[in-house]
């Protein structure tokens, strides 16, 4: 079978000298080598095996283990999950914003708001809340707005719109045809106090919003005098993460009450367990199956060398040797494979991040070690298995081809 | 002489035909199993994320302006329109009763509380609980227990004919109120069956059955909201489309598709004089967690359908492989090309077929076990899906072999006789 290596006749003396020395190491790895580049084609195939499983598998664990974190990623768009509000109607320090911000350094956003019952020149009662567009624009992402009012510095106010200007504001699609049919500017009453609106644009929601103009934080401080009284919260993170943060807003400010969104948070933790669940429960499905794929071609790939495996035992090989020479090259094989399976595996679960999530999937190396045994358990498997079975045979009824 | 060829092969060669067979039947079935958890998958977090609450709101048409601040109604009680109790039925007799899983009409009315001597202005918010309807042999039930199953309570849920009510967490804590104790609400004696905690402004309210507040309000049969639950398909660019610029059958596709939008559209054409509105902080972001998670399991079945395709073609290869020696025997007695493929394709296809359909069961099995264990419901496959799957196996017994035979047919008989390759 195997082709006599180019120094075998020529110095067989310095050979035996070597081998009576030295450990086998030299010819274990040329027999190594040789059976590889031999027989390519089946050597090849069970290699390809292995890395698609590996592949698989990494992609599968790298998925299941970033699920979380990609979908906690769209449940934030639910809006806040936590709410601050000050202690019986009262309002919140002046500074709430910017302690909350602290709080959550860069972990969430949060937007405040001010809310009174303002009057309109006809005596309606309506809802004026004051707010932060620009972070209301980025905590609720559900709210269709035709027209974001502008949010312009003080300073430029007065020189790009005349003064005589109303202060812009964002008008529920309800409250629309009641305060401004015409989408014309008028007149809020506020305690005996005046406020000239200019709507910029109209807000929807199917919710409270639709009957409530916003104008911003500080029209709203000046015209009313009053400081906002909640502030809405959508921290990201782990349900332990946002405790945290929960806990750090409730000892920054005690006169104000930490209340988490339940509905939302509870809604989450639950899609998110069965989510994971179905994930695990298909990469387990997709691992064992891969796993057996590997089995199989490994198998065939073992017992269509039971003629080594003959000529070995014949020449005097040991059974430990024989056993360590296959496990080696299982062992070689699952580990090339695995490595390579792995880098194939983290290119598809960062493809699937992309296209689904329009995030790529952070990889994950602690799956590495996972797969790396998982690979070298089932090729171990897989040479041990046909070489225990072959064992009991007599060397020659193999080499008669029987 | 052909079929005793296959059935010679398949009675004498056992434990090969049962490896493949094995392989082939372990591929059907996680193809089986990830197709329905993967048409199912939708439905199943849709049912999940009802959790959150109801995605459309129903309104009477001519209302006037909601005055609200924190969940307290500051709205004079004799402002405002109100829908009628007598049409709630309805909502349920719409082209979409199966998408609707649950709806609650509300009614506020702010009342004073008293509770020994304790006095505090708040809203009492008249609802359904668990209310029993019967729409022709069918019978359903509606209220705030279906629509919003994370409100929970400590006591117990008061009884929609009952004059109990359940009291908000924070409200109970500035009355200091325990179930079983009486309270005064507008002058009425109600008696508190149970604390009421949901992390919202219900928190600060009463929530009793909606006759009382209809009795308070002195306006029976009124309703002023409905929030109604609908299973609800994600929205794209139809859905967004204004109904009236549709024409013919670009209408009919987007009344007939259940997007938040038309299932509104269709509520408030049952309910007469309403106007139905989806709620989008529920039904926008719905329909995002939707897409990705269906998305996402939609991949994995693929990788799936991959995994267990490439296991059949694995095995095949391997059984075909060791078989070398009987086609050099064929061929050496004078069989052509064809005839020897033919054989093996025929060997194939018996194997694909008996495993596929055993596949098919067992991925029957294991789709309901998975519905078991992660949803707590069914997940079914329809039959409809099995020549699908029969096909499937076929076509990929046949790729995975494909290479193997023809490699096979290739050989030089005498080479693969004397066992030398």
């Amino acid at each position: 079978m195997s082709a006599p290596g180019p120094t075998a006749n020529a110095t067989a003396r310095d050979l035996a000298a070597r081998r009576a020395q030295g450990p086998h190491t030299s010819m274990f790895l040329r027999m190594l080598m040789r059976a590889a580049v031999l027989r390519r084609g089946r050597a090849a195939s069970a290699l390809f095996a292995m890395v698609v499983a590996a592949a698989v598998a990494t992609a599968m664990l790298n998925l299941y283990v970033d699920v979380q974190a990609k979908l906690q990623r769209e449940f934030r768009n639910y809006g806040a999950n936590i709410i601050l509000v000050g202690r019986d109607g009262a309002s919140l320090p002046a500074d709430a914003l910017s302690r909350v911000d602290a709080a959550l350094a860069g972990r969430g956003i949060a937007a405040p708001f001010g809310m009174i019952v303002a009057r309109t020149r006809d005596g309606q009662p309506i809802v004026v809340a004051g707010t932060d567009f620009e972070r209301v624009r980025q905590l609720d992402r559900w709210w269709s707005v035709s027209n974001w009012p502008i949010p312009t510095s003080r300073a430029t106010d007065k020189s790009v719109r005349p003064t005589e200007m109303g202060h812009p504001a964002l008008i529920g699609v309800r409250a629309m045809p009641t305060v401004s049919p015409e989408n014309q500017e008028f007149d809020l009453t506020f305690q005996g106090r005046t406020l000239h609106v200019t709507p910029a644009g109209t807000v929807q929601t199917g919710a409270a919003e639709d009957s409530r103009i916003y104008i911003s934080l500080a029209d709203f401080v000046d015209w009313t005098g009053i400081q906002p009284s909640i502030v809405e919260v959508a921290a990201s993170g782990s349900p332990d993460e946002i405790a945290t943060i929960m806990n750090q807003l409730t000892t920054m400010m005690p006169s104000a009450e930490v209340r988490p969104v339940r509905q939302i948070m509870e809604g989450e933790a639950r899609v998110l367990g069965k989510t994971r669940a179905t994930v695990l429960a298909a990469a387990g499905l997709i691992i064992l199956t891969a796993s057996l794929c590997v089995l199989s071609t490994l198998m065939g790939w073992v017992f269509d060398r039971r003629r080594d495996f003959a000529i070995m035992k014949a020449l005097g090989a040991s059974g430990r040797l024989l056993n360590g020479f296959f496990a080696a090259e299982a062992a070689v094989l699952g580990a090339t494979g695995a490595l390579i399976g792995f880098l194939v595996g983290i290119g598809i679960a960062a493809w699937i991040g992309r296209v689904n999530f329009h995030a790529p999937v952070v990889p994950r190396f602690s799956v590495l070690p996972v797969v790396l045994a998982g690979s070298m358990a089932v090729t171990l498997l897989a040479a041990i298995l046909p070489i225990s079975l072959l064992r009991r045979v007599q060397p020659a009824v193999i080499l008669r081809g029987e | 002489m052909f079929v005793r060829l296959v059935y010679e092969s398949f009675r004498r060669q056992k434990r090969r035909k049962l490896l493949a067979g094995a392989a082939i039947t372990l591929g059907v079935t996680v193809a089986t199993a990830m197709i329905a958890v993967a048409t199912d998958i939708g439905d199943k977090i849709n049912r999940e994320l009802r959790m959150i609450g109801a995605n459309i709101v129903v309104t009477p048409q001519e209302d006037s302006l909601d005055v609200e601040i924190g969940g307290v109604n500051l709205k004079p009680p004799t402002d405002g329109a109100y829908l009628s109790e007598a049409d709630l039925p309805k909502i349920k007799e719409t082209f979409w009763q199966n998408n609707i899983t649950g709806f609650a009409p509300v009614l506020p009315v702010n009342v004073a509380v008293e509770k020994n001597g304790a006095k505090q202005e708040a809203t009492l918010l008249g609802t359904y609980f668990a209310k029993e309807f019967s729409y022709g042999k069918e019978t359903y039930v509606a209220g705030v227990r279906s629509t919003y199953p994370l409100w929970k309570v400590s006591g117990a849920w008061p009884g929609d004919d009952s004059r109990d009510v359940l009291v908000g967490e924070r409200l109970a804590a500035r009355l200091g109120t325990r179930p079983g104790d009486q309270i005064t609400a507008a002058g009425r004696t109600l008696r508190v069956s149970g604390i009421l905690s949901t992390g919202g402004a219900e928190d600060d309210q009463i929530v009793g059955p909606i006759a009382v507040a209809q009795e308070i309000l002195g306006k029976p049969g009124a309703v002023r909201r409905v929030y109604v639950s609908a299973l609800t398909k994600p929205e794209d660019a139809l859905a967004r489309r204004d109904p009236k610029s549709l024409s013919g059958p670009i209408y009919d596709r987007w009344y007939c598709s259940p997007y938040p939008q038309s299932i509104a559209f269709q509520l408030a054409e049952a309910i007469p004089h309403s106007h139905a509105e989806q709620i989008r902080q529920v039904a926008q972001n719905e329909g995002a967690v939707l897409t990705r998670i269906e998305g996402l399991i939609f991949l994995i079945t693929l990788a799936a359908l991959f995994a267990s395709a490439l296991a059949v073609s694995a095995a095949m290869a391997t059984a075909i492989f060791e078989r070398r020696a009987e086609v050099g025997l064929m061929k050496a007695l004078g069989a052509g090309k064809a005839a020897v493929a033919s054989v093996f394709f025929a060997e194939a296809t018996l194997l694909a077929l008996i495993g596929g359909l055993i596949g098919f069961g067992a991925g029957a099995l294991l789709a309901r076990q998975i519905g078991h264990s992660i949803f707590n419901s069914q997940i079914s496959i329809p039959p409809v899906l099995l020549p699908v799957i029969l096909a499937i196996a076929v076509i990929v017994t046949f790729a995975g072999s494909a290479a193997a035979i023809r490699k096979a047919v290739g050989l030089d008989p005498v080479f693969a006789l004397r066992g030398e390759l």
